[in-house]
């Protein structure tokens, strides 16, 4: 599976949604599943005790929704615990673009460094796309990062998404990484003159 | 635009360069990590062939995985020693202090810091882990991480972040008797909704709050990101100071003057601006818990459990969805709600007050049978100052069991869980569908004390029926 590089402006496949507030990052990963020193299973493990529960019924286990890569869902997506292994699970089962009401920070923070866009829309045309996309599940659907757009054969959709990490998108600097690194300079410069690090002088 | 805040003057401090974007390379003052979020750090570190920049502004310990019963390595649990293993060796190659077990500072990485003294006024500190907002609890900029920030953090000692806005909380009056910093901040939560702070740091102030230990402050800022704020402080002043002096890390000799100097100096300025601002009085607060599955879902213990059907249109769905996991009846009193299993400990809630505080309930009495407690230190050092105050004698009498220091149930990653429908009264900050261990387990959140007048009682208990002379 290739994992998201350089610029990301457009994304086009088969979507589907999970639907209710407050998602939790314990839920899209149960903690038990932490117990690693590498990410690579989690793809597997996404969502784990939801779909135990729902028995092959759940969104990320149905047929229809194999190879699927674009995630529709409700107001405060991501909330709780910090941990990456939540989006990278997501990527790892194949997610490379969320759309929904709104998002936790630290959850939207992670998706950006993993170079997968968390973007919103109002509560309304949420539930109309989600609706869209329930009915029929095969239809492809294209996200325009430029026009800020998701559309299939009929419908468009605005979406919203802060200017910084629309840049980072769309010039391809979201891997954060090299730029922080080029700084060395001015790094150094702030470090001479915290207090804290200069015996309060 | 805030301006003037404390949020604003240790922001500037900290500011490498504006990113392109309107993100700001921020540097952060104190790295501290643990075994959960930082192998895969590390790795990515090693196939970047980058250094660590700073190894002497990170530090580590491990909590989250380690057994609360029998710390003997290897642990029994394959899994866990290996993430232990792996957080020496890079601690070790790279020249990280690492604060182990045995080593009589380790302990729940929110909880060992701060009474190293290594979390200080007008740092920013960076963690891989969401209650790294405890730590503003002393005037620092601090919120948590994801693992690819933690390898940046390793790599640049900095991070691209956004400024957050400021809402200052204010609090007036003061905090009843058997009302703690966890009924608080609970009730806060509730007010606000989980997501209210998104966006926004919050600095929490007014008569209220200046009258918090440092213990109390440290548990109203460690849930501001169960409040959506991804930071939350609290100015610095002569509690904090106090607290501070003489700790292992902490300034010295002519150092301290100084430093006390520069810390007055970040307060927030009486003139000073916030985007939003919101008054509450303190005095009105009833102890609270959550009957539901978000923090947010709070209310006080003489209330009942909310019909779906009258809540704000925006609350029913999940209100339905909580009242269906927790098997509980709307219009019911929480009061007396039967339970399972008591835990107290945590970042939010196992620090030596916490302990003290649950241990003047607990005194005397026997816990309820059928009932499952135990408390867990939140570090070595907690519990070494407990045992010679007694007070794992107080627990154990009253039939508590008495642990060795880590996460445990809070989250469940160590052989500490509950079991199937199991319905738990914790001092923890999360009450998640499945966050203690068992895919169906059910939590309630309290305050220490209302978890041991639970223990007591095998039910939900208003705490003051304890605490009456
Ligand atoms: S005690 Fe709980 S919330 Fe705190 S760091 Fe450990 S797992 Fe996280």
């Amino acid at each position: 599976m290739d994992f998201p590089k350089g610029e990301i402006k457009y994304i086009s496949g088969r979507s589907f949604t999970i639907q209710g507030d407050d998602i939790d990052t314990d839920r899209i990963i149960p903690a038990r599943f932490l117990k690693c020193v590498s990410f690579s299973a989690l793809g597997e493990q996404v969502f784990a005790d939801d779909r135990e529960e729902l028995k092959g019924n759940h969104p990320f286990d149905l047929d229809q929704n194999k190879g699927a890569n674009i995630l529709i869902v409700n107001d405060n997506f991501g909330c709780g615990s910090s941990r990456e292994h939540a989006p990278q699970a997501l990527m790892r089962w194949g997610i490379r673009l969320i759309v929904g009401e709104s998002f936790a920070e630290i959850f939207f923070g992670n998706c950006l460094a993993l170079g997968i866009p968390c973007l919103t829309a109002s509560k309304e045309e949420i539930t109309k796309l989600q609706k869209l996309v329930n009915e029929n599940t095969s239809q492809i659907w294209n996200f325009n990062l430029k026009d800020l757009s998701i559309s299939n054969q009929k419908e468009s959709f605005k979406l919203k998404i802060e200017e910084g990490a629309y840049n980072m998108f769309y010039t391809g600097k979201w891997d954060a990484t090299s730029q922080l690194l080029d700084e060395n300079e001015r790094i150094n410069n702030t470090v001479k003159n915290l207090p804290y690090l200069n015996h309060f002088n | 635009m805030s301006s003037g805040t404390l949020y604003d003057k240790v922001w500037d401090f900290h500011q490498v360069k504006e990113l392109p974007g309107g993100s700001t390379q921020l540097f952060v003052g104190l790295h501290l990590i643990h075994e959960v979020t930082s192998p895969q750090a590390f790795a990515a570190l090693n196939e970047k062939k980058l250094e660590v920049k700073f190894p002497n502004l990170t530090v580590a310990t491990v909590d989250h995985i380690v057994p609360t019963s029998n710390q003997q390595r290897p642990f029994s649990d394959p899994l866990a020693e290996e993430m232990l293993a792996t957080l020496e060796k890079n601690c070790k190659s790279n020249g990280i202090k690492f604060h182990g077990i045995g080593s009589n500072s380790q302990g729940v990485v929110h909880v060992m810091a701060p009474e190293l003294g290594l979390t200080q006024p007008g740092m920013t500190v960076a963690c891989g882990d969401s209650h790294t907002s405890t730590h503003g609890a002393f005037g620092a900029i601090a919120f948590g991480i994801g693992t690819s920030q933690v390898r940046d953090v390793l790599a640049s000692q900095s991070l691209a972040m956004k400024k957050l806005k400021v809402r200052r909380i204010w609090v007036d009056g003061s905090l009843q008797k058997g009302v703690y910093a966890k009924d608080l901040i609970l009730h806060i939560i509730r007010l606000l909704g989980v997501k209210g702070g998104v966006g926004f740091a919050y600095e929490f102030a007014g008569p209220a709050i200046e009258n918090l230990s440092m213990e109390g402050r440290m548990t109203i800022c460690n849930m501001a990101i169960e409040g959506g704020a991804r930071c939350g402080y609290i100015n610095p002043d002569e509690t904090t100071f106090k607290y501070l002096k003489g700790k292992e890390y902490s300034p010295k000799g002519k150092e301290w003057d100084k430093a006390i100097s520069w810390w007055k100096s970040l307060v927030s300025d009486s003139e000073a601006r916030f985007d939003d601002e919101i008054q509450l009085d303190g005095s009105s607060i009833e102890p609270t818990v959550t009957w539901g599955i978000t923090p947010g879902q709070g209310i006080s213990i003489k209330e009942k459990i909310p019909n779906p059907e009258i809540l704000p249109k925006n609350e029913q769905q999940i209100a339905k969805d909580a009242c269906k996991y927790m098997d509980l009846e709307p219009d019911k009193p929480i009061e007396g709600t039967s339970i399972d299993v008591c835990f107290i400990g945590s970042c939010t809630n196992g620090r030596l007050s916490d302990l003290e505080e649950a241990s003047k309930v607990v005194k005397d009495q026997k816990v309820a049978t059928g009932i499952r407690a135990f408390v867990v230190p939140g570090s070595q050092k907690v519990a070494k100052e407990a045992k010679q105050k007694g007070l794992d004698k107080i627990f154990l009498k009253a039939g508590f069991e008495w642990r060795e220091p880590g996460c445990s149930m809070c989250l469940a990653m160590n052989p500490d869980k509950l079991e199937g429908r199991q319905i738990s009264a914790s001092s923890s900050n999360r009450n998640f569908k499945g966050r203690q261990g068992s895919a169906n387990g059910r939590t309630l959140l309290m305050s220490p004390a209302m978890v041991a007048a639970a223990a007591i009682n095998g039910k939900v208990t208003d705490v003051r029926d304890f605490l009456q002379d």
